[in-house]
């Protein structure tokens, strides 16, 4: 692991409204990890997401992208500096086709390995798909296109949030059976998810958030059960280092 | 017989000329849920602004329209940006207020330069040649020129949202504004295009309405029925749903003012209402 | 520790003092017709009229999230009705009055149908359509005068002075009655789930309100009140027009009298009726330019100070003449109106 993370964020809360749903968070990703944030629903990981992303307002210096401070920055600004979401819902463009969703991710103006032939490559049953409406697809195929929509924005890094939510057991299997090509080639990532073992499974490090805090942070290969589930649900808080 | 058939055809004609007020109005809604009240008063003034050209420079309707364009780009992009975009919400009170006190505006001011006095842009022999179809029939080139360019706004429109990067833009962050920003793209920008769009098909508008007939500073808010009542009867989400609405609308209105002339207008607005009961969701509406 | 008691107020002592000065001051313009000329007896009726018709938009607008620029359809049809009945059916126009706003009101049930198949600003439009239809309509019946309008002749065989005070006393108590009703009705409640629903539709159905029961009334309601406006602004003015009644600057005006004098509130038209009727004396000689700066001043309103000036007021002092809005207070609470000074 470098020394400057590539993403950090330093107390960071975040509000909707009068609800303040982030109390003073602090992590860090550095580059080429993969790491994972788990907690029960509720526990503000989407809204982590959406505070780095720029759907919700931050201090400036809370959120802190490859050394600069990017809180409080438009999302359309975070995302052409290279962050991508692949937002909770996955959240496809109605009125756009499969190809058009993708295409969308080339908004970014960013440059990269991952072009419409590599993302079909990737989930090639969408090739077939690529006139249809995107909503006409399954859900498992709508998360796919979702996934290949941030990977053509060619971001450093992506963050998908909950992407096993909805599917069945075999679909999810397929879904996570190609986050090896897409973090083979140096891309960060972060997966928020409810599935702990799977989280554990696809991930070099993990956080759980609890109510909003930061209640373990350790790494996947190496805290216990027991860690988890009282960070899950609010035992003690502890470091597993 | 063939008094009906030619009061139809000239309700189409008609027709096409309230489907491009209507066009700018269903552009706007269609990508960012705006309803500009004063949308027919921009119409009123594109016309006025054609007609200080063409009066103060001696330059053509075409000439007119040249100038007017680039200045109608500029001012939609700008209007959107600096008043109009601080307006969109859930609420629609802001913008309703706001165009509504624009439409005020824009009436008294014109008033104010033009007096009252109805005016028209010379549009030369255009405004007199006819053309016979059949016995009984003749259509002036001005009402089907109008026509032309009321289809071929329709095409290019539904052609630029279907076929193009920023059509598909358009409709993404109507879709999805949060998430189109999450793609890199600037809400404010592209709203800001939108009504630059719909400010040129305005300035088209008003200076064929001006060739047609007169206008006045007090015509806008009819203006604004119409495109309204065509946008609502063809159904939102489609260009050539405009189109037919529009239409409809101007088929309707030259057969009211043929029954009876002080019901012209009414049938047409009565005629809105009962599609409006009937089909909510208009004759043609697209997936929205 | 002991437990407080906690109550439900409304009450504020401003409240407790502005309504015993609203009784004295209604008391005291009751006496108008003997002290006041009649161009100011009519000014004030004017206003009154004003007032009612932006009170109806502000309940529609502010209090149930539906922005209507059509009410003057109701307003309008108030008015036809009134002179159709002193005309034709030989009433006493004011006792017409209120069956006038009745017929506006029960209009207003088959409207509706059409009129809420539209949301939003297709709504905003709409409504203005149904106006416009009216107008077309009423134009076209040469029985109550076409499209030049017609006079109001059942009054003439009273005289000046009892016409002149007999309007007066009725657009006072009408207005005295509009005030009443709206505060009555969202201190209810109905009101309360008005209130509700205007924050969200969603929320307030998934608790049992009616939500399209709710705005059929509160519609229904307001062209009653707008029908009313109508009535008592021709009994006044003698004459009718289509052009007139059915203006759309009935609508004009009253946004501009809501947004300025302070949207969802039950002081603010009365503070922006007020402005208006200043602005009116002061500056209606300049025509267009007047208008122009009427329309300047409520786009600024809306952008700057959506809250209008009894928003700021309010907001900077704490101060509710009206209040609506429940507060949970605590026995002890040194805030609450009891132990206020």
């Amino acid at each position: 692991m470098s020394s400057t993370p590539l993403l950090g964020t330093q107390s960071l809360d975040a509000r909707y409204g009068d609800f303040q749903a982030l109390f003073g968070v602090d992590i860090s990703i550095g580059a080429g990890e993969v790491v994972a944030v788990i907690g029960a629903n509720g526990a503000g990981k989407s809204t982590l997401l959406k505070t780095i992303s720029g759907l919700l307002p931050a201090p400036r210096e809370a959120v802190r992208f490859d050394g600069e401070p990017i809180g409080g920055l438009r999302p359309g600004e975070i995302a052409r500096r290279g962050i991508a979401l692949v937002p909770e819902g996955r959240r496809l463009f109605a009125s756009l086709s499969v190809e058009e969703n993708l295409c969308m991710g080339l908004r970014s103006g960013r440059q990269g390995p991952w072009t419409l032939d590599a993302v079909y490559a990737l989930f090639p049953m969408l090739r077939g798909k690529r006139s249809q409406p995107a909503t006409a697809l399954s859900g498992g195929q709508q998360q796919m296109v979702a996934i290949g929509r941030a990977l053509m924005a060619n971001p450093r890094l992506l963050m998908c949030d909950e992407i096993s939510l909805g599917l069945a057991p075999i679909v999810v299997k397929e879904i996570y059976d190609a986050l090896p090509a897409i973090v083979e080639g140096g891309l960060t990532t972060v997966i928020v998810e409810q599935d702990v073992g799977l989280a554990r499974l696809m991930s070099n490090r993990l956080y759980c958030l609890q109510e909003g805090r930061v209640t373990l942070a350790g790494a996947s290969g190496e805290v216990t059960r027991e860690q988890i589930t009282r960070a899950y649900f609010g035992d003690t808080q502890e470091h597993a280092r | 017989m063939i008094g009906w058939l030619n009061t139809i055809v000239q309700g189409v004609l008609l027709g096409g000329l309230y489907a491009l007020f209507a066009m700018g109005l269903s552009l706007t809604f269609g990508v960012m849920r705006l309803t500009n009240i004063a949308h027919g008063d921009f119409i009123v003034l594109a016309a006025f602004g054609a007609f200080a050209i063409t009066s103060q420079t001696g330059v053509g309707a075409l000439g007119a329209l040249a100038c007017l364009l680039p200045l109608s780009l500029a001012f939609g992009y700008g209007l959107q940006r600096s008043v109009l975009n601080a307006t969109l919400a859930r609420d629609p009170l802001p913008s309703l207020v706001v165009t509504f006190g624009l439409s005020i505006i824009i009436q008294n001011v014109l008033q104010e330069i033009f007096s009252a006095d109805p005016r028209s842009i010379p549009a030369g022999s255009l405004a007199t040649a006819s053309l016979r179809l059949v016995q009984g029939i003749s259509v002036g080139v001005l009402p089907v020129l109008i026509f032309a360019v009321a289809v071929t706004v329709a095409w290019s429109l539904q052609w630029l949202f279907a076929r193009t990067a920023i059509g598909c833009v358009f409709r993404a962050t109507s879709d999805d504004r949060e998430t189109a920003e999450l793609m890199g793209l600037d809400a404010r920008v592209v709203y800001a295009s939108a009504s630059a769009l719909a400010f040129a098909v305005i300035a088209i508008a008003g200076v064929l309405q001006g060739m047609r007939t007169t206008v006045s500073p007090a015509d806008g808010p009819g203006l604004l029925l119409y495109a309204f009542e065509a946008v609502v009867i063809g159904g939102l989400g489609s260009f050539w749903g405009t189109l037919a609405g529009g239409v409809i609308l101007g088929v309707t209105q030259t057969i009211g003012f043929r029954l009876d002339p002080g019901w012209g207008l009414w049938l047409g607005h009565v005629v809105f209402l009962v599609v409006l009961l009937l089909r909510p969701a208009g004759l043609f509406p697209r997936m929205r | 520790m002991s437990a407080a008691s906690y109550r439900i107020e409304r009450g504020t002592h401003a409240s407790r003092v502005a309504g015993i000065i609203a009784l004295i001051v209604v008391a005291f313009l009751s006496t108008a017709p003997w002290w006041a000329d009649s161009g100011w007896m009519r000014e004030f009726n004017e206003m009154a009229c004003y007032l009612i018709f932006a009170m109806m938009w502000n309940l529609l607008a502010g209090y149930g999230g539906m922005v209507s620029i059509g009410q003057q359809a109701y307003l309008g049809l108030g008015g036809y009705v009134l002179v159709a009945l002193g005309n034709f059916a030989g009433m006493n126009p004011f006792v017409a009055v209120p069956i006038a706003a009745a017929a506006a009101m029960v209009a207003a049930f088959p409207i509706s149908r059409i009129a809420f198949r539209l949301s939003g600003g297709h709504f905003a439009i709409g409504t203005w359509v149904i106006a416009e239809v009216l107008r077309l309509t009423v134009a076209n019946i040469s029985a109550i005068g076409g499209g030049s309008g017609t006079s109001l002749i059942a009054l003439r065989g009273i005289p000046r002075a009892t016409r002149e005070s007999v309007t007066f006393w009725l657009c006072l108590a009408s207005l005295a009655a509009s005030v009443g009703l709206v505060y009555w009705f969202l201190r209810s409640r109905q009101g309360l789930a008005l209130l509700a629903i205007r924050d969200s539709e969603a929320a307030s159905a998934s608790q049992g309100v009616d939500v399209a029961r709710t705005k059929l009334w509160v519609y229904v309601v307001a062209a009653f009140g707008c029908g009313l406006a109508g009535a008592l602004y021709f009994l006044g003015n003698l004459r009718i027009s289509p052009d007139a009644a059915f203006s759309v600057n009935w609508t004009a005006f009253s946004i501009f009298i809501v947004m300025v004098g302070g949207i969802a509130t039950i002081e603010g038209p009365i503070i922006g009726v007020i402005v208006f009727f200043f602005l009116n004396r002061l500056f209606s000689d300049y025509g267009t330019w007047y208008l122009v700066g009427l329309g300047l001043l409520a786009i600024l309103a809306t952008t700057h100070f959506p809250k209008g000036l009894w928003g700021y007021v309010s907001a900077r002092f704490d101060l509710q003449l009206f209040p609506v809005h429940r507060r949970l207070s605590r026995g002890d609470d040194p805030r609450s109106a009891k132990a206020r000074a």
